[in-house]
């Protein structure tokens, strides 16, 4: 099985479609899962799993099998949804259906929800993502690093910033956190 | 203090803002694939042309307006 995987990841750095095509059916849905958390619409977590698997096909010479294929896929996940994040008006994005698996907890009011949704919004795309992968979705913080290809100090960092900008956000806003 | 904030937004942040659950596609999405890998590469629009030689042509008329231009930029 580890020598077909093998023969798969050789044959697709050469640029070999069918070896692709096997790679996006076994990875696809990780990758998914992956920008989903991210971006937290269905929609454009399939078009950016497409844009992202599109840059992994542009860019299979580069492949280096011996670090394997889902980190370096999540790798350039991260930065195709950065690059998104960065075309986007903030007050665009993260909208209603942000919240919608799991539903919210009813102790939070509607309003604050919305406003710190709204919040989190205009934050910075890096550290949006950042706080989103390390504080909403519990990622480990090496994980998150390797993802975006900085230290875990740097996430830290990332995500304590993301956090104060927040708060002073929804400060402004008269929400008392 | 500022460990206690922390923790503060960090709630609010996961109560408005529910982790996601693990999800599939809701369609195949290889032909979508498919369909970007086989279509033509887009080349530019005549008047995209047009644009860029007006600039050039501006530029190289009036050198000394390529900073102002590079700061409205």
């Amino acid at each position: 099985m580890q020598d077909e995987v093998n023969d798969v990841l050789k044959a697709f750095r050469v640029g070999d479609a069918a070896a692709f095509e096997t790679l996006f059916r076994l990875h696809q849905r990780a990758v998914y899962g992956w920008v989903l958390r991210m971006v937290r619409n269905q929609a454009t977590a399939e078009d950016l799993t497409v844009e992202t698997f599109w840059r992994i096909y542009q860019g299979h010479a580069r492949f280096n099998p011996e670090r394997g294929f889902e980190g370096w896929a999540r790798t350039i996940a991260t930065r195709a949804t950065l690059d998104w994040m960065r075309r986007q008006r903030a007050e665009t994005e993260l909208t209603a259906d942000v919240a919608a698996p799991g539903g919210s907890d009813p102790g939070v009011a509607e309003e604050i929800r919305r406003k710190t949704v709204q919040a989190f919004g205009r934050l910075p795309p890096k550290l949006r993502v950042a706080a989103v992968l390390a504080v909403v979705e519990e990622v480990p913080h090496k994980d998150v690093a390797a993802a975006l290809g900085i230290s875990v100090a740097a996430v830290k960092v990332r995500v304590f910033r993301a956090l104060r900008l927040l708060r002073r956000d929804l400060e402004e806003q008269g929400i008392r956190p | 203090m500022m460990e206690r904030d922390d923790e503060q937004m960090r709630s609010l942040l996961k109560q408005a803002m529910p982790p996601m659950a693990d999800e599939e596609p809701q369609r195949d999405l290889w032909p979508a694939m498919r369909a970007r890998m086989t279509a033509r590469p887009a080349l530019p629009h005549w008047f995209d042309w047009a644009l860029a030689c007006s600039v050039l042509g501006f530029a190289l008329a009036f050198p000394a307006a390529i900073p102002i231009l590079l700061y409205c930029m």
